[in-house]
């Protein structure tokens, strides 16, 4: 046994070097990336903890003090009401942010499954479900968006209440309508990776097709996904914004960055502060985002050297 | 009685331009505690015939259409593959060509060859990464405790040979199919391997089917040897007899491929090598498949295929020579 390697093993680490620490010491050296990471941080931060510091209501009301520029008292100004923009920021700010996430979460889940099964399909399914994915991508997607709120709106309301309802609406709408690229890209992975020699060792030992994808294909299959997942939290609040500021988001009385942006569109002559600073948000959260989804790319990238 | 019996194995695969006969009608027997060793040249079917035991060819396009495979008086041809997948590693351990490649990049080694453990027999986590380490240190893999967490690209060509050899022989399989084991290897390592195997195979008392095209290899470590050519077997012999007294012309032939550094330097003599390559199995033509590149091809060669029949004990051949002789 002595003598068949010189590697001292005293030198060795105790734990392994994960994949994952690689790909954050990879991370690291995309700047953009990182000052991003943290500016998403502070601002999940800034909605998670606002109101326990900030604690003006957000429907405490001053027609006397409205539309004024930001000061002490209001660091955001007021809307026409007189009501306080940073605390309506801050409540939005979770709803969109939200809605984001968890528009992300259901389209990558929809995505990996359908693009899983049609990669591991050799038969005429895979072709079924590529061909839904094509039809689904040539959808009009914001026609149906509108189409579909108006039909289930109500019934959705009656259920889980205002809020909730539309909550869950929107997030299956633009989720359900975001997971096409991420089904093309995991059916893409799927095809490789279940050719490659490690999965059949793994077949080789007995291992269940279930076992095989779960553990094998999928971790392997990951990266892209990732990656694909940031851009969509991105799209999905612009997405949110976007029917927000069309009138179809959540209830008027419900301060979320796109619907402050739809009621102060009215008043960008005289209040600009009101359109700006909700307009700042989304485009500060959207941007980092996106950064972060572009040191993701680069950190998980084997072939690139960093 | 054999402890795996392949008889008439026939695996095709269908592709555009029609019917690979990819094996066509291979016997083989391996009996307990036996290596066996199965040469042939590239594309000759050792490799096709090797999965085809534990179902790993892809099917479809691949599909065994005859024959049968005994495994300890069971036959693994009409299995399911659910059921297969309890003899896999289990009965039957495999050890793939490519070390490099064959390991999962994002599961620690220690993870990998415990899942076979884990799969097979009713251990608990830690009676598994025991076992594991276990069976690290005994593929002499240093500090075996600590690489145990590692992941395969902290590990060396022959050191990732060695853990798959680990994860193969996890569940002390009965059988260990090795398809090419120290090809993708340099030669120093090579030999490290195959001594690692002959001590494993000695230290279980498990039988090994070697597949190879390094006739080196072949007389290092084989007690009997089958060649195989062109989706045939066209010999076999135990292996002193075989390289003493080859009888078909292709084992003749890749026998003489062999550099000779003894003879070499005192006669200057050029490397034999076999003329043309190997046919492509589709629609193959009726008579011997060497015959295009048999020196010794005679008419019969091209109407009648030549049957495997015992020249001596042990040794049998697929070729009319021996009929004339």
């Amino acid at each position: 046994m002595a003598g068949l390697t010189l590697a001292s093993p005293s030198a060795e680490p105790r734990r392994g070097y994960s994949p994952w620490r690689e790909t954050w010491r990879r991370y690291r050296r995309h700047k953009p990336a990182v000052v991003s990471a943290v500016l998403l941080l502070l601002l999940i931060l800034a909605v998670v903890l606002g109101p326990f510091v900030w604690r003006i209501s957000i429907s405490d009301m001053d027609v006397v003090a409205g539309l004024q520029g930001p000061s002490l008292a209001h660091p955001f100004g007021t809307d026409d009401l007189g009501q306080d923009i940073l605390a309506r920021m801050i409540y939005g700010g979770r709803i969109s942010l939200a809605v984001g996430l968890a528009a992300m979460l259901v389209s990558v889940f929809v995505g990996t499954l359908i693009g899983a099964l049609a990669g591991m399909s050799r038969g005429p399914l895979g072709y079924a479900l590529m061909w839904l994915t094509d039809l689904f991508l040539s959808l009009p997607q914001l026609p149906l968006l509108l189409m579909l709120i108006y039909l289930f709106r109500d019934g959705l309301k009656a259920v889980f209440g205002p809020e909730g309802g539309i909550f869950i609406l929107i997030v299956l709408v633009i989720g359900g309508l975001r997971w096409m690229p991420v089904a093309r890209l995991v059916r893409a992975q799927f095809l490789s990776l279940r050719e490659k020699e490690f999965v059949e060792a793994a077949r080789a030992l007995g291992a269940s097709p279930t076992r095989q994808v779960v553990r094998h294909i999928l971790p392997n299959a990951l990266g892209p996904v990732i990656i694909a997942g940031t851009i969509d939290v991105a799209a999905a609040i612009i997405a949110e914004s976007t029917l927000s500021f069309l009138g179809l988001g959540f209830p008027p009385d419900t301060p979320t960055w796109g619907r402050i942006l739809y009621d102060a569109k009215d008043f960008l002559d005289i209040g600009p502060h009101w359109a700006l600073f909700p307009g700042g948000a989304i485009f500060i959260a959207v941007v980092a985002i996106n950064f972060i989804g572009d040191g993701l790319r680069d950190a998980l990238d084997a072939r690139k050297v960093i | 009685m054999a402890l795996l019996d392949i008889k008439g194995l026939k695996t095709h695969f269908t592709t555009d331009d029609g019917i690979l006969q990819a094996v066509d009608g291979v016997d083989i027997s391996i009996n307990r505690g036996e290596t066996l060793c199965v040469v042939g040249e590239s594309g000759c079917g050792k490799t096709v015939t090797a999965m085809s035991i534990l179902k790993l060819i892809a099917m479809p396009p691949g599909k065994i259409v005859a024959g049968e495979i005994i495994f300890e008086g069971r036959d693994l041809v009409p299995l399911s593959s659910s059921e297969l997948d309890d003899i896999r590693a289990k009965e039957i351990g495999f050890i793939f060509q490519e070390p490099m490649t064959s390991l999962n990049p994002v599961l620690t080694i220690g993870e990998q060859i415990a899942e076979s453990l884990r799969r097979h027999e009713a251990v608990t986590k830690k009676q598994a990464l025991e076992r594991t380490i276990e069976m690290l240190k005994l593929v002499q893999i240093p500090n075996a405790a600590g690489r145990v967490h590692h992941y395969p690209h902290q590990f060396s060509g022959g050191m990732r040979q060695r853990v798959m050899i680990a994860m193969a022989l996890a569940c002390r399989p009965k059988l260990v199919i090795a398809d090419e084991p120290t090809t993708a290897l340099d030669v120093t390592i090579q030999a490290q391997i195959l001594d690692l195997l002959q001590d494993m195979k000695e230290r279980f008392g498990m039988a090994v089917m070697l597949i190879t095209h390094a006739m080196g290899v072949v007389a290092e470590t084989a007690q009997r040897v089958v060649v195989m050519y062109a989706g045939k077997v066209v010999e076999e012999a135990p292996v002193d007899e075989l390289f003493g007294n080859p009888r078909h012309p292709y084992t003749q032939g890749l026998i003489r491929s062999i550099p000779r550094i003894d003879l070499d330097a005192e006669h200057k003599t050029r490397l034999e090598a076999i003329g043309g390559s190997v046919p492509i199995l589709i629609n193959p033509t009726p008579g011997c498949r060497f015959a295009p590149r048999c020196k010794h091809a005679m008419s019969i060669c091209a109407e009648r295929e030549p049957r495997l029949r015992e020249i001596a004990p042990g040794h049998r051949i697929a070729c009319h020579l021996g009929d004339a002789q």
